[in-house]
């Protein structure tokens, strides 16, 4: 993998953070973007422009054909079996929203139950909490391990003949564990329980293939994996498309309406309502052309590769310490240090240009299963380097320096 | 931006060894305040006699160097002050962290106002404002005793 070109291929480097090089350390939180992205988005705007689906114009045929395209090609990407278990949202949150409202809708009442884990992120627990709200859901937890992890047991323990829905994250933002996805489903759907994975670290960072994981669901947000803001992906089997009721009114998404009914659309278009994120559709293409550049093969052995490097590093680092040791970890390295506040941490690392992220990282729960208030993290991506380690690593003894640490 | 003017070292002591990090016996007013971004806490205890005068404050929490360091700062300064006192040194010290570096109350002496005046360095780092101020809100909260919860995401900071 020949890592110069590949951060060559990313413009933002080439600025200076306060007049240092610039050690990106936050692609768990969002990524940077290639110029081909950023590229495609321009000479979508000036060349090509034009509403999907809607005119017969030269123009809205080729946006359409366009808008399309990518469709296909993430369809190729994660390995659904139909084109139309792509459904295009505005972001994964909108994914598990979407998921979490029309499942709600149609399949819980009072007293089911739903599990998730104490790794989520905010956006795979609030949207089930509205549900405990209005359908007096009960939300149970899997807890995780000394290690940061959540394992098939820990799921298992908490399903009863009243669980309805599994939903867990792929990959932690904060540990790093990565879930047995294929086995948790497995022993679910043995119980005909129907799972939904929270993909916004996985899907960056490791091989999807969903026939293989054979999940329900799966959401991916596009901005963490080297393409544009605003747009997310659900992946659902076909059946659950088909028998979920539509998610937001709007044009697009109607097959006939009169004024006493409305017919909906088929998919995709009945969970696409209105005038989708046509630009960053459009230009995501060039990311998943940007990562089968690379190859996710060495992708994964390229990050895994730093996040050793990264873990032996900052083990060795005295008064460091690593948040969770999870056998199988993606690339995310969180950390405290004794006597430093994170939020600290994070402005005296920018000072040199080191991008961290400091504080619960949308993940209140774990961090208070943990007992802390916060921590540090870097996380990632395909354009890091041993030397964004080690400017990790002088930096933070610098925090140790101001903050008189030995 | 100037590290050393952020972290000085009267701020890294106070964040250290905080001052009045207790909790105030017999409080009569107390508030509580909390950054949902970032996880910091406060709670603030106040015992005011009948002349309306601060006998004791405290408080309770946890957050980063500046806003520890704040809140300590903070309590150590207006203790033995009056309620309508404090009010004006707070509307001084948040104009001195938002707007122009310079602290004019009357109700400051000058070795008080130079101890403030660590904490003008702040301003430079827009995302830590709110460190440096939530103290302060939420002891204003406390002497109104208005029970409101500060979150500093509802508020111009």
């Amino acid at each position: 993998m020949d890592i110069n070109n590949i951060k060559s291929q990313f413009p933002i480097f080439k600025e200076k953070i306060n007049g240092k090089s610039l050690v990106y350390l936050d692609s768990a939180n969002s990524s940077q973007k290639p110029l081909s992205v950023v590229n495609r988005i321009y000479d979508f705007y000036t060349k090509e422009f034009s509403n999907v689906g809607r005119s017969v114009h030269h123009l809205a045929v080729t946006a359409t054909n366009l808008y399309e395209n990518t469709r296909i090609s993430v369809q190729k990407y994660i390995n659904a079996k139909d084109k139309d278990e792509i459904v295009f949202t505005k972001g994964a949150t909108e994914a598990i929203n979407l998921v979490a409202e029309t499942f709600g809708e149609k399949y819980l009442k009072e007293g089911d139950e739903i599990i998730i884990t104490e790794l989520e992120h905010h956006s795979n627990y609030v949207p089930w909490h509205f549900l405990r709200k209005t359908k007096g859901i009960k939300i149970e937890f899997a807890e995780i391990n000394n290690d940061g992890e959540v394992t098939l047991e820990s799921i298992e323990k908490k399903i009863t003949n009243k669980t309805k829905l599994i939903a867990f994250t792929h990959l932690s933002n904060v540990t790093g564990a990565i879930l047995p996805v294929k086995e948790i489903t497995n022993l679910a759907h043995k119980k005909g329980i129907p799972v939904l994975v929270d993909g916004c670290q996985g899907a960056p960072h490791l091989k999807l293939d969903m026939q293989d994981l054979d999940c329900d669901f799966y959401a991916i947000s596009c901005h963490k994996m080297y393409g544009p803001t605003g747009l997310g992906i659900l992946y659902a089997k076909k059946k659950w498309l088909d028998e979920l009721p539509p998610y937001q009114g709007g044009g697009g998404m109607i097959d006939w309406v009169k004024k006493n009914d409305i017919g909906y659309g088929k998919l995709p278009n009945k969970y696409e309502a209105g005038t989708m994120a046509t630009a960053q559709v459009v230009a995501f293409n060039e990311s998943i052309k940007f990562l089968n550049s690379i190859g996710i093969k060495n992708i994964i052995e390229h990050e895994q590769i730093l996040m050793e490097y990264g873990k032996e590093t900052l083990r060795k680092n005295n008064s460091v310490r690593l948040i969770g040791n999870p056998k199988n970890k993606g690339a995310v390295l969180s950390f405290t240090i004794k006597g430093i506040h994170p939020h600290d941490i994070a402005t005296i690392l920018d000072e040199d240009g080191v991008a961290i992220r400091a504080g619960h990282h949308c993940c209140q729960i774990l961090h208070e299963k943990l007992n802390i208030n916060a921590s540090a993290r870097a996380s990632l991506g395909v354009y890091n380097t041993k030397d964004d380690i080690d400017n990790l690593n002088s930096a933070i003894n610098k925090c140790k320096k101001i903050f008189d640490l030995k | 931006m100037n590290l050393k003017e952020l972290y000085q070292e009267i701020i890294l002591e106070h964040g250290k060894n905080p001052r009045n990090l207790r909790k105030t016996e017999n409080f009569n007013k107390d508030a509580k305040g909390h950054n949902p971004l970032c996880g910091d806490k406060v709670h603030i205890y106040l015992k005011l006699n009948e002349n309306k005068k601060v006998e004791d404050i405290s408080f309770e929490g946890s957050g980063c160097a500046i806003s520890m360091a704040s809140a300590s700062i903070m309590t150590d300064l207006i203790k033995g002050k009056e309620e309508a006192e404090i009010k004006e040194i707070v509307k001084d010290f948040l104009s001195m962290i938002k707007e122009k570096p310079t602290l004019n109350s009357r109700n400051l002496k000058e070795d008080e106002k130079t101890k403030l005046m660590c904490l003008s360095g702040v301003k430079q780092y827009p995302m830590r404002v709110k460190c440096a101020t939530l103290s302060w809100h939420t002891l204003t909260t406390a002497i109104d005793n208005t029970q409101q919860v500060i979150n500093t995401e509802e508020m111009d900071i």
